[in-house]
């Protein structure tokens, strides 16, 4: 069913705002989505009477903080439908959940002379952790290139390189930048034949399209609320049962902790607590869990087509003016647009944009690398979310049809 | 709105930047770049005793940044490595809150930048990238 996006924009105050006259058009979605009213007000109202810290007071406002709480960790478990509750690690974001999983997992189990493979396209995020663990352990590092202009991943290249088993495959679901969407069924497959963990970027996939743990088949997978339509300062690490539970702990004090003594070394709880040390982003995951039940509401696969059909025509748009090339595929798979002008520079079209109401994204979307490779070290970015409306892509064609015979 | 940061005779210096390209015999040399945008630039110098005789750029960067570029490479040519230094720092003062002592006319045609705070890095870069390559003597 199509969204009614008339009713879905009424429900997200910042669309009232305004930049010099203009209506405000935000298509930075892929760096972060904007908040529905519900998810603000959730927020305010459980500051107003439910907060306080959790799992540890015998009182009223404790006991409502718990259950909120845990009330996330149930709607994030059944978001990525995954087998128990427990298996749900709450973390500051992605970025984080990586790093918990390299400095655990990680240190444990990749020894000097393994493998760790990732591909070409993945963002700073899973790049850097992974690149800092094999370095400390001694391990190599091997990448799935992709294809001519971002286009897919070398799948023939991601055969081979998992049929060799690497302990570890970590590789990005949808990436920020091409507009495409990894195949996570088969690669988790080959991967599984060979014996190798496999770790999922789903930052720009859940809470943008249906995300099964079960159907997709990874070992671990990491996602942030601020992208879909929640509060940032919240992410979470989902991981097999068994996997985690083998785990050491990697940040310690109160919280993780079960018995603890003066002069013996301390006990640590299960999963998930064992990895949330400290007072964890409670009133975040309050609005998280809202946020999902409007997600939810909405219909996952409703959010999918709508964005990545905004995406189809903006490309399809962008394309006839002259000296642009969009990058990644020919036809898109996410909600993702990133485009290079020939003769004039990203910063100068986003500022260009700004000043007009558009919000876009330029730069190297924490993706130095990747962009290097495409041969463009600055692009601009148009990313699409439930929000968008097809007028969004004429005043994106407009502006940057503007932008070029002013800058060129 | 745009007219207020890119004035026209900054849009010349964009589209058709002087001093770009390699430059020959060069003695110091240096690369910069702005993580937030992409901006890329390196410049090159030939040092004589104490003046910078010649200097040149190279790279891919906004129009801000090489406009900045283009007039600065050609205000310095000819300046002790002192004044050079002095009048990066005004320079600095002039973008970022349209203040400082007396510049140079061209250098002027940036000053609406200090308008625009996200801006203030792309202009600043090429002279901080002169800066640097005045300590960077070619090997």
């Amino acid at each position: 069913m199509a969204l009614n996006t008339s009713t879905i924009r009424e429900q997200f105050p910042f669309l009232k705002e305004t930049v010099n006259g203009h209506p405000l058009i935000y298509l930075d979605n892929a760096a972060s989505s904007q908040k529905p009213a519900r998810v603000i007000s959730r927020m305010s109202r459980f500051l107003e009477s439910e907060y306080a810290n959790v799992h540890r007071g015998i009182h009223l406002l404790s006991e409502r903080a718990t259950a909120a709480y845990e009330h996330a960790r149930t709607n994030v478990a059944k978001l990525l439908n995954a087998p128990r509750e427990e298996e749900v690690v709450f973390t500051r974001g992605t970025t984080e959940a990586v790093n918990l999983v390299a400095n655990t997992w990680g240190k444990e189990n990749i020894r000097s002379g393994d493998t760790i493979l990732l591909t070409e396209m993945e963002h700073h995020s899973n790049l850097l952790p992974w690149l800092k663990l094999a370095r400390d352990a001694g391990a190599k590092v091997d990448f799935v290139p992709m294809l001519e202009n971002g286009a897919s991943l070398d799948i023939e290249a991601a055969k081979r390189l998992l049929a060799a088993g690497p302990k570890l495959f970590a590789f990005v679901h949808v990436p920020n930048t091409l507009g495409l969407e990894n195949p996570v069924v088969d690669l988790c497959q080959m991967a599984a034949e060979s014996g190798t963990t496999t770790f999922l970027d789903a930052a720009q996939s859940v809470g943008h399209q249906p995300v099964d743990v079960r159907k997709l088949g990874c070992d671990f997978l990491a996602c942030s609320s601020h992208k879909m339509c929640g509060p940032s300062g919240i992410g979470a690490l989902w991981g097999r049962h068994e996997l985690l539970a083998t785990m050491p702990p990697w940040q310690y004090g109160g919280e993780m902790v079960d018995r603890a003594y003066y002069d013996k070394p301390a006990t640590f709880r299960e999963p998930p607590a064992r990895f949330e040390a400290g007072t964890p982003p409670i009133l975040e995951a309050a609005g998280w869990a809202e946020a999902i039940a409007f997600l939810n509401e909405t219909g996952l696969d409703a959010i999918r087509e709508h964005s990545v059909s905004l995406a189809s025509l903006a490309a399809g748009r962008l394309q006839q003016i002259e000296g642009l090339r969009v990058f990644g595929p020919k036809i898109r798979q996410s909600g993702i647009v990133t485009f290079s002008i020939e003769g004039v520079h990203a910063h100068d079209v986003a500022f260009f944009a700004n000043e007009r109401g558009l919000a876009l994204r330029a730069g190297h979307h924490c993706a130095q690398p990747l962009m290097r490779k495409l041969g463009s070290p600055s692009s601009s970015r148009a990313s699409f979310y439930l929000y968008n409306q097809p007028s969004d892509v004429d005043a994106l064609v407009g502006i940057l049809q503007e932008a070029v015979a002013f800058f060129r | 709105m745009d007219n207020e940061l890119y004035q026209a005779v900054l849009m010349q210096h964009s589209k058709q930047p002087r001093n770009f390209g390699p430059l020959e015999g060069a003695t110091h040399s240096a690369d910069g770049h702005n993580a937030l945008c992409g901006d890329e630039i390196s410049v090159a110098l030939r040092i004589e005793g104490d003046t910078v005789s010649d200097a040149k750029f190279t790279g891919s960067a906004c129009a801000i940044c090489t406009a900045s570029a283009s007039i600065m490479t050609g205000e310095v040519k000819g300046l002790t490595c002192d004044a050079v230094q002095t009048l990066a720092g005004n320079f600095r003062l002039l973008v970022k809150d349209g203040t400082g002592p007396d510049l140079p006319k061209k250098l002027e045609v940036l000053s609406g930048v200090h308008q625009f705070p996200q801006r203030v890095k792309c202009a600043v870069l090429p002279w901080e990238t002169l800066v640097s390559a005045m300590k960077s003597p070619v090997s």
